[in-house]
């Protein structure tokens, strides 16, 4: 049985990642879960310089899910450098450095330094909602996507992959922006704006009123978009949004990605992803799927 | 090592209004340490992140934990509801808890307030198994005394209620003035007000504070970065002026941080 896939030349030996955010640099969970179970290790957002982040609380749950305004809270590409990626380079698994930025100059400091490294692969974020100045702004307009894309693939030394956010008018033209750009692949979807409100207290749960909505009440809106943007574009898509179980893993990849991201669950079982390998096995050979491209895009 | 574990609830009850006290087995409690918690996972699909919840006591032999907590919304009211017998996921054993090591040959306070009151019980006990002198004050809002019977096998015991139907009214300060408390270190675990209050009695006295601090938490293991306070200086993890309660935490030396 095949589980490999390859994006932008990268080989994973399974279609397993880990959602940027949820799974620290890899250390936190490492105690926890076989790291050489994983197809790909993205790391939380790396900014050139350290990022203070949100006031608290910064995280709320909610039916389904969760919200979070955690706003980037980084130690900075050459702490992560130095410390971080060390400790990944040890295990057997392509790590994907997720990199964030207020300016198009930040995103490319953090690439250039980055260049000299082992990450396998940079993912931009564009997306995140959580962040006041730039970031989410450079994932909301198609021409400054694509022109961000283009600014960061002239420097880049390795594929870059976009990570989308879903709070658009169009996914589908973001990820053709992106595309257009240069991208070698897309991922989404980032958390979706949500908010919640104390009725006791009058106020709102998190302090930056708002944050990013995720976990398995969002997946159905991801497959959806994952759905849309692989129909569009050419280059592979990463797809995530409440993946739980390798069922779930299965209707991305039948949506058309090539790879799938565990976010939030790896808060609610740090075994998640290795059960969502195990899942996706296990459905290939109840249905006697050789290999697991057979699956992708095939509704 | 962490993990998340099935455990056995062998017994539950309700101490007051509000206020349980569930016993699990779980091989967790071998190696709990007074000022850790642990996070309880509601069964409920709707409410997915662990309850973070300090551990109040660990059994003679090891085997089991005693969570006291209260049941304030969704995730612990249903935990309320779970019976003798029953399984739960427990993630743990979480944070840093107190170092005991600092406190020998000194006379330690400790200091607990409403939901803050169930951490200091093995904390108290396991100062008086190595043989270090502690007075207890326990800050409740009435006289629903829950745990103090437990203190009193303990520790020295002193009482403070808000509506002054038990011990001195008022705060455990008011408490600590009343009956003139001293002391060389201070341990406290309680609501906000309560620890800025305690952080400033200490600087003012020239003592030692370690606090316990609670937060918002989703992952619990320092992965999330949900769940920091405010520092004094850059922290290790990140750099910033933020560090995590859960790992770096929960128990922090009150000049360290900036709440």
């Amino acid at each position: 049985m095949n589980t490999k896939v390859t994006i932008a030349g990268i080989e994973l030996k399974n279609p397993v990642m880990t959602a940027s955010g949820t799974f620290g640099s890899g250390m936190e969970y490492s105690e926890m879960t076989d790291l050489n179970l994983l197809g790909a290790i993205v790391t939380k957002g790396v900014a050139d310089k350290p990022w203070e982040g949100n006031p608290t609380p910064r995280v709320a749950e909610v039916y389904g899910g969760m919200l979070n305004a955690i706003g980037l809270q980084n130690p900075g590409v050459d702490v992560f450098m130095e410390r971080d990626l060390p400790f990944l380079e040890k295990y057997d698994v392509p790590v994907i450095v997720n990199v964030c930025g207020h300016t198009v100059e930040e995103y490319c400091n953090v690439v250039e330094k980055l260049n000299n490294s082992k990450a396998a692969m940079y993912e931009i974020n564009v997306s995140c909602p959580n962040v006041k100045q730039g970031a989410l702004a450079f994932g909301q307009d198609a021409k400054v996507l694509e022109e961000t894309t283009k600014a960061i693939k002239a420097i880049a030394k390795k594929p870059v992959i976009m990570k989308l956010s879903p709070n658009v008018t169009s996914i589908k033209d973001m990820a053709l922006a992106a595309e257009a750009g240069g991208a070698d692949a897309v991922s989404l979807i980032n958390t979706l704006i949500g908010m919640k409100i104390d009725i006791e207290r009058k106020c709102f749960v998190l302090a930056n009123k708002t944050g990013g909505f995720s976990g398995p009440a969002v997946k159905p809106v991801a497959v959806r978009m994952v759905y849309d943007v692989a129909h569009a574009v050419k280059i592979p898509v990463i797809g995530m949004g409440g993946i739980a179980t390798g069922e779930d893993a299965i209707e991305f990849l039948m949506a058309g990605a090539t790879a799938i991201s565990v976010g939030t669950m790896n808060f609610i079982d740090p075994q998640t992803t290795a059960k969502v390998a195990d899942g996706i096995e296990a459905y290939m050979q109840r249905k006697g799927v050789e290999d697991i491209h057979e699956l992708i895009g095939c509704v | 090592m962490k993990s998340k574990q099935k455990a056995t609830i062998a017994s539950h009850e309700q101490l007051a209004p509000g206020i349980y006290s569930l016993w699990v087995r779980t091989e967790m409690a071998v190696d709990a340490h007074p000022g850790q918690f642990v996070g309880v996972y509601p069964k409920d699909g709707s409410r997915l992140l662990m309850r973070p919840i300090s551990i109040c006591d660990v059994n003679e032999d090891r085997t089991q934990l005693r969570l006291v907590y209260r049941a304030g919304g969704n995730g612990t009211r249903e935990i309320a509801t779970y019976a003798a017998g029953e399984e739960v996921y427990l993630l743990g054993v979480l944070g840093n808890g107190y170092d005991l090591t600092k406190m020998q040959g000194k006379k330690v306070i400790l200091l607990g307030g409403g939901i803050g009151i169930p951490p200091m019980l093995n904390l108290a006990k396991e100062l008086k198994k190595q043989g270090t002198q502690t007075v207890t004050v326990l800050g409740y809002a009435d006289n629903k005394l829950f745990l103090k019977e437990d203190f009193d096998k303990e520790s020295e015991v002193l009482i403070a209620t808000m509506d002054g139907s038990a011990g001195t009214k008022g705060t455990v300060i008011d408490a600590m003035n009343a009956e003139n408390v001293t002391g060389d270190v201070v341990c406290a675990c309680g609501p906000m007000p309560m620890l800025r209050a305690v952080k400033k009695y200490a600087e003012e006295k020239g003592m030692t504070a370690y606090i316990s601090l609670e937060e918002r938490m989703a992952c619990g293991v320092g992965a999330c970065l949900g769940c920091v306070t405010k520092t004094k200086e850059k922290d290790e993890h990140t750099h910033v002026n933020n560090t995590r309660i859960c790992v770096e935490g929960p128990v922090f030396e009150a000049s360290v941080v900036d709440i």
